[in-house]
């Protein structure tokens, strides 16, 4: 088991490595010169040569890449060109909305995809079965931020019950942020569900066929106890891979879910770096989120080594 | 594995097989029909798309104007019709150009032992990244414009084509015919296009179409943020994205893109699981 926790941590120090590297090379990806480009066309020659400096373009690429490796393992992801901050303080300050976003999203995913999920897989083929189903591929086709309009028009602007975007503005209580978290938490939640449904659903299936089950039923066990005794203990290690993984993945919902109700989020943060070609922000956000997927991605392959003996890396 | 073995894609009856599920084939002729909604697009309305009417501006919709008009007066109709051609066109480059990426690396990983490792970890490390977040970040590099947000999502989606192709390629590598191959000496790079890459088809089209789906709802999402395709471009985000400004006046101009663009998901999706069912049995169960 110890070795195979080794093996698990030398892979995730690899993967990491790359997605450093895919990070920083990105950025050399644009074509021509990345201070002129992020200054704009109005930039005088001096600014630009300044900016050079600050951002350390004048070494060479592996200097560049030494530089920027150190930094990052030091816990420097530089500076944000526009907010003039470094880039952990200004992805820390919106940190809040964006944590908050994602904890209610998929606590309403899992509220939602768990039981629907178990009981579509218990009947299978059913009417339920296939109207959840279909429902789930539904969800799984609607855009994230069009099902937010559609909510803001009918819920904020029709019936008033909602502020139709921002957090509260300065020194709003906690009650009124979360108000306001409540159209794009239900937002992403839903859409979220489609995923962790289908997964759900196949875990299950796959259990519910196992000789242990048929093993409880012939005991005369109460169904009740051996779907959730038995055969859901057994589906929920997949089913929390993929709560796990969807966890890291929200982020990405919270892009566009930020953006559409004006939520200052880390999401709507990288937004407006891109528009204003803040690199060193984006390539910050980029490794904070990259980083927590694969560290998610390693807590959760650790909980089965533990959970699970037959599992070896 | 047994549709693989066989190359199951080629099989003549795939239509048939379809038309023997009623979801898989619906999903088929709904698509047929918004690429053909798209290319009919001028035949079909008789408005100009870019035609600015102001006097008829935030009209809710009529006879005259299905889907109501937008805030230049222009019909929003016409404009979901040609918005279609850039949405899907889009959605279809960057399934191909996710394609020669994601076989090329899956070849190489799934053929060569050697090679395996490194492309596997890259593909890893790439796969950590959301698919929106990594594309933004990729078109705010190369800058924005339709060309670079089919690049940018090519790159996204190319490491879960290289998955399906690794894992299926791994299989055939080790089936008779090929050793068969490599013991006639038959070249490498034969034996990989005409035994490896051509009973590849069947998980590559399934793969295909479900990145066809998720392509164009990340369009969408670049689009509709502003950090892709310019907006003087009709798609369906950039057109959210404008009728976003007119929830409480004109909420017809985001309804209709909106719901254009998940009939045509949708019915991917559709055609997606329907295929996945007809030619990798092994799959059917899943999900």
């Amino acid at each position: 088991m110890l070795r195979s926790a080794l093996n698990r941590i030398f892979g995730m120090a690899i993967v990491m490595a790359l997605v450093v590297t895919i990070v920083f090379v990105i950025v050399r990806v644009t074509p021509g010169d990345p201070a002129a480009v992020m200054l704009g066309p109005d930039a005088t020659a001096a600014d630009i040569a300044s900016l050079r400096e600050r951002l350390g373009l004048n070494a060479s690429i592996p200097e560049q890449f030494i530089s920027y490796v150190g930094g990052v393992l030091r816990g420097d992801f530089g500076q944000s060109i526009f907010l003039n901050m470094p880039v952990t303080d200004a992805l820390w300050q919106r940190a809040e909305p964006t944590f908050f976003l994602t904890v209610f999203s998929l606590g309403i995913a899992t509220l939602i995809a768990l039981p629907v999920g178990v009981l579509s897989a218990y009947w299978r083929g059913s009417i339920f079965d296939q109207a959840a189903t279909t429902l789930a591929m539904f969800a799984a086709s609607i855009p994230s931020f069009w099902l937010g309009l559609i909510f803001m028009q009918f819920f904020a602007v029709k019936l008033g019950w909602f502020d139709t975007s921002g957090y509260g503005g300065p020194g709003a209580s906690f009650g009124t942020r979360m108000h306001h978290l409540v159209l794009p938490a239900v937002t992403l939640g839903l859409i979220s569900s489609a995923l962790i449904t289908r997964f759900t659903r196949a875990s299950m299936l796959d259990v519910l066929n196992d000789d242990y089950v048929r093993t409880a039923r012939s005991k005369g066990m109460s169904e009740w106890r051996v779907v959730v005794k038995h055969a859901l203990k057994n589906a929920l290690i997949p089913i929390l891979t993929v709560v796990g993984l969807t966890a890291a993945l929200l982020i990405s919902g919270a892009i566009v879910t930020e953006t559409v109700f004006g939520l200052p989020g880390v999401g709507s943060l990288i937004v407006s770096a891109v528009l204003r070609r803040d690199y060193p922000l984006i390539q910050g956000a980029l490794l904070v989120v990259a980083g927590l997927y694969v560290l998610v991605n390693f807590i959760i392959d650790m909980l089965y080594l533990v959970v699970d003996p037959r599992v070896r890396y | 594995m047994a549709a693989i073995a066989q190359g199951g894609f080629r099989e003549p009856n795939l239509l048939m097989k379809m038309a023997s599920r009623p979801t898989a084939m619906a999903g088929l002729v709904i698509i047929i029909v918004m690429i053909a909604l798209a290319l009919l697009a001028p035949v079909i309305s008789p408005y100009d798309p870019a035609q600015l009417a102001v006097r008829n501006r935030l009209l809710p919709p009529s006879w005259q104007n299905l889907f109501g008009t937008d805030d230049l007066g222009r019909d929003v109709f016409t404009r979901v019709l040609y918005s279609g051609r850039t949405s899907i066109t889009v959605g279809f480059a960057v399934v191909i150009f996710a394609s020669i990426i994601g076989v090329f690396l899956g070849l190489m990983a799934g053929f060569f032992r050697r090679l395996d490792a490194p492309v596997s970890r890259l593909i890893d490390a790439m796969m950590a990244f959301p698919d929106i977040l990594l594309a933004i970040a990729l078109v705010a590099a190369l800058g924005a414009s339709a060309t670079n947000v089919v690049i940018a999502l090519g790159v996204v989606y190319a490491p879960r084509l290289a998955r399906v192709v690794r894992a299926s390629t791994l299989v055939i590598r080790e089936l008779p015919y090929v050793e068969a191959a490599r013991a006639l000496g038959v070249p490498t790079p034969i034996i990989l296009v005409r035994h490896v890459l051509r009973n590849l088809t069947s998980p590559l089209l399934v793969q295909a179409t479900f990145i066809f789906a998720n392509a164009i709802l990340a369009e969408a999402g670049l689009s509709f943020l502003g950090v892709g395709i310019s907006p003087d471009i009709p798609t369906w985000g950039t057109m959210i994205s404008v009728g976003r400004q007119y929830l409480d006046q004109a909420p017809w101009i985001m309804w209709f893109p909106g719901g254009a663009i998940i009939i045509t998901v949708l019915s991917l999706q559709l055609v997606g699981d329907g295929l996945r069912d007809f030619l990798d049995p092994r799959l059917a169960k899943d999900v």
